[in-house]
């Protein structure tokens, strides 16, 4: 196994910088280092179009005084590089004098999230790159009006290190290995589409767990699947959601409201309702950055703090936020572990992990059945949130008219649209099946981060479908 | 005016000239810097001053294509990316098509993209800018309370050279200000923004911005669901900017040699209503995406892509274009030093009508003025051509606006919107986004609410 023991930067240079950082009388510094190795393939038309290899290795410096953070990146991480980027930092917080000149740093804090069995750089790109040959293969023989695969293998391995002049010394090691899949079917009614991920906090080992193949077939069936579908209803319907699928429909109607930065600005619909049922009583919310190998899975997050499990609706009760370092700050609280950044070259924020709804108490099939007219969704696409009004979409890329409690007919690709307290209300049966869906990339100010969601089979009594027939 | 990087320029030239017999390679220097202001409540919320670089290497050698980057100039990381393309090469598939692009003999129109007012513009005025924004994003309207107000700026040199002789270098600023507004009204809660761009921060609407920033905010308090109808829709150029850009896919020689697009087979055809003409021109200055190069640095040019509703041509890169028996169309898109090169449109436009937005609605008797839209990432299949996102707006009744409406979708396919649209409005917005906006009307368009 690699060695995983070194840090990317000794501590007496950490201390320095930081004691740089706040030489200009801030009271808070930061080092974030980063070093990442990435590979990546794409297959398409039934070729390799290439393998890719990335480095990406720097530090960003962040320097709070007052309510003002100043933040600076560098992309050398010599100690002379480190301290001019510190001293940029610390000009962008404050005008002012005062200064420090020393800080202690604590032991170094890990917090493995889970073992890696196999490092993607100990495994062949050949290996990788036969995983999209297998995909394009089993994709192709579903059906003969498969006429397009595009596949992608990614995998990186992030090493961090976080120091702060709180005496926080952090390090961790990240490793992430996704592949996609996207099917295109041609019909008398024109192409349709089929997509497949599978993304995990582990290493190759993923292949050794999960069937390529099932999966590309998987993809290939549901554009087939939709060359017959038929256009999606339009108005409101009560709509039942497959377990596993549906997740971001939590991570748009609440999820991001839930940030307590979003929060302190007065920018969300959830703003002092802690305490208050905000959700259908069947509902409990958890965000878990410590679900071993799920793609929302670290160790730390991104200003150095334990990743951990937070219960944010118990019961339809609002119980708490999310936090990073400065928001919990201000309210005098503990952090959660989602201060989280894309790269070096971003300020931290709070965001999600993996965020899912535990298990109800209903029959999934029992679900459907209860159901006499509505439309069945059996795979999310992504989302879209207004926090400030509740208003959000998400699509479906897979689903289907429910009649008289039956799955009947295929739908075609469209948005859903609800009002998120509402749809939290309107939440009146929850299976006991509950799954994690796939990976997702969650965006917010710009940056995106790995995130996972989860849910069992669920039924909203009424959402609005945004489909074209009357 | 052309600014050369000669310093950059040595540095791609010199991975070039490493090329072993056989072997074509392409590399792509970067540097460049930002500088990012928030303000909230007349504080200096954060400010970002960073710098970033780094290089992107192609190797093609037997027909198999392999890649590599690293975020860094220095001269071994930049030997090890070089290597790491090579070692990739042997795990792509043969193609016969694969390979770098030749200059053509197309000259780059001039154009200039380096301001030096904004290059050397204090850095104290741009916080005291920032702030001037919040102030007058408060003062429009006493309902409304800001979520932030920003100032961006940023600065990239860039060189390119290649072993089949294409070598160009150049550099480029932009800077823009933004305010997220919140309006309240008792329980409810609604969001807006608004926006400057300019060469530099004198050329800036702060007025315009805030009064923007407030209008949307405060035009959806009170707002209801609409009932679900099928309906004429009024796109505002904002949206319509968005609307043209998800076709751009559609027009990608790439898309249309493997099947993905929903105009191949369709050369020639009536694609669109008559009276529709679009064109992807990166040469105009007024569009926010100019630019005087494509991805794989040849020169960018005007392309007509539909006349007079009749689908005229596809957009190529030089793989694209091998492809499909042609030539390049300037067409190349990258995402930087770490990407590869895309096929994509840059700047496009619809020919304007004659009639303002007023004009326009003042022709419709029953329809939806469509300001805002949401989830096109999630609800548009361009491949499919089904077109479904979330709205909100303002009712047309007898030939005015009404009452605002939220929480609906609009839905038809690309296909028949095309087929679809009555007007076009002459009031050109050269967003900053892909595709420059006008308003466009639309009928038979789903409205799906209560």
């Amino acid at each position: 196994m690699p060695n995983t023991e070194l840090l990317l930067v000794e501590p007496d240079v950490l201390s320095r910088v930081l004691a740089k950082g706040r030489s200009t009388g801030a009271e808070f510094s930061e080092v974030f280092v980063e070093d990442k190795r990435s590979t990546s393939a794409g297959l398409d038309d039934g070729k390799i179009e290439q393998v890719s290899s990335g480095r990406d290795r720097g530090a960003g410096i962040r320097v709070v005084k007052g309510d003002t953070t100043g933040f600076a990146h560098t992309s050398n991480l010599s100690e002379k590089g480190l301290l001019a980027a510190a001293e940029a930092a610390a000009a962008a917080a404050s005008r002012g004098g005062g200064g420090v000149n020393s800080v202690a740093l604590g032991a170094v804090l890990r917090h493995p999230v889970n073992t890696i069995e196999k490092w993607p750089d100990e495994v062949t790109k050949r290996k990788k790159v036969a995983i999209l040959q297998r995909v394009d293969l089993a994709a192709r023989a579903v059906h003969k009006a498969i006429v397009q695969v595009s596949a992608g293998y990614g995998d990186s391995r992030k090493r961090i290190l976080i120091a702060n002049s709180d005496g926080v010394l952090a390090a961790d090691e990240q490793v992430r290995t996704l592949l996609r899949v996207s099917v295109v079917a041609s019909g008398d009614g024109g192409m349709q589409t089929g997509f497949q991920s599978l993304g995990h906090t582990i290493g190759f080992e993923v292949f050794d767990e999960n069937d390529v193949e099932a999966l590309a077939r998987a993809a290939a069936q549901q554009a087939v699947t939709k060359l017959s579908a038929r256009p999606a209803p339009s108005g409101s319907l009560p709509v039942v959601i497959k377990h596993g699928s549906g997740g971001v429909l939590f991570h748009e109607a609440c999820g991001h409201g839930l940030e307590a930065d979003i929060i302190s600005k007065g920018a969300s619909v959830y703003k002092d309702k802690r305490g208050e049922l905000v959700a259908s009583p069947l509902v409990t919310l958890i965000d878990d950055g410590t679900m071993t190998a799920e793609w929302g899975a670290i160790g730390i997050d991104d200003e150095g703090h334990p990743s951990q499990r937070n219960v944010l609706i118990h019961d339809g009760v609002l119980t708490d936020y999310m936090w990073d370092y400065l928001r919990a700050r201000k309210e005098g609280r503990r952090q959660s572990g989602n201060g989280r950044r894309q790269s070096y070259q971003h300020l931290p924020m709070v965001r999600m992990t993996n965020t899912f709804v535990l298990n109800g108490p209903h029959d999934p099939a029992q679900i459907v059945r209860d159901t006499k007219q509505g439309v069945y969704v059996a795979k999310l696409g992504g989302g879209q949130v207004d926090t400030a009004s509740g208003d959000f979409v998400f699509g479906m890329t897979e689903a289907y008219l429910i009649e008289n409690g039956e799955i009947t007919e295929p739908l075609r690709d469209g948005n859903l649209i609800g009002n998120g307290p509402q749809v939290l209300r309107d939440i009146d049966l929850l299976g006991n099946d509950f799954a994690m869906g796939n990976p997702g990339t969650c965006g917010k100010d710009g940056q995106g981060v790995p995130v996972g969601d989860g849910q069992p089979t669920l039924r909203v009594k009424s959402l609005t479908i945004g489909g074209t027939a009357a | 005016m052309k600014v050369e990087v000669p310093e950059l320029q040595a540095i791609a030239d010199r991975v070039v000239a490493q090329a072993k017999n056989g072997e074509q390679i392409e590399a792509y220097v970067s540097r460049g810097g930002e500088t990012s202001v928030r303000v909230y409540e007349g504080e200096l919320e954060h400010f970002v001053s960073a710098q970033s670089d780094g290089v992107g290497i192609r190797v093609i050698k037997d027909g198999r294509t392999g890649t590599a980057y690293a975020g860094t100039l220095d001269e071994p990381a930049i030997a090890e990316v070089l290597a790491e393309a090579r070692d990739n090469v042997q795990f792509g598939t043969d193609d016969e098509f694969a390979g770098l692009a030749s200059p053509d003999g197309v000259e780059p129109v001039p154009q200039k993209f380096w301001d030096d007012e904004l290059a050397q513009y204090p850095t104290e005025k741009k916080v005291d800018l920032t702030k001037d924004l919040e102030r007058r994003a408060l003062a429009a309207d006493s309902r409304v309370r800001t979520e932030s107000a920003n100032y961006d700026d940023g600065w990239g040199e860039t060189a390119f050279a290649t072993t089949t002789g294409v070598r160009t270098s150049g550099r480029a600023n932009s800077c823009y200000v933004s305010v997220i507004t919140l309006a309240d009204d008792g329980d409810e809660t609604q969001t807006g923004f608004g926006f400057s761009v300019g060469d530099s921060p004198n050329d800036f609407n702060l007025d315009k911005a805030a009064r923007e920033a407030a209008d949307r905010a405060t035009r959806l308090l009170g707002a209801t669901k609409p009932a679900t109808k099928r309906t004429t829709v009024v796109l505002d150029p904002y949206v319509t900017s968005q609307f043209i850009g998800i076709l751009s896919s559609a027009f990608n020689g790439e898309n249309v040699a493997k099947g993905r697009s929903i105009f191949a087979e369709r050369l020639g055809e009536q694609v669109a209503v008559q009276f529709f003409t679009l064109v992807d021109d990166p040469t105009n200055k007024l569009a926010y995406t100019a630019t005087d190069i494509d991805g794989e640095g040849l020169a960018a040019r005007r392309n007509v892509l539909i006349k007079d509703g009749v689908l005229q041509m596809f957009v190529h890169s030089s793989y694209s274009a091998r492809r499909m028996k042609t030539k390049s169309t300037g067409n190349a898109t990258r995402g930087g030093f770490a990407g590869s090169p895309g096929v994509g449109c840059l700047a496009m436009q619809v020919t304007p009508g004659t009639k303002s937005q007023a004009e326009l609605i003042a022709d419709i008797d029953d329809g939806v003025l469509i300001q805002e839209v949401s989830g096109l990432h999630s609800g548009v299949n361009p491949i499919s051509g089904d077109f479904s996102t979330g709205a909100s707006g303002v009712t047309i009744v007898n030939g005015a606006v009404g009452a605002p409406i939220r929480e609906f979708t609009i839905g038809s396919t690309l296909q028949r919107m095309l087929q679809d649209i009555v007007a076009i409005g002459n009031d050109v917005d050269w967003l900053p986004m892909r595709a420059a906006g006008l308003s466009l009307v639309i009928k038979d368009v789903t409205i799906s609410g209560s």
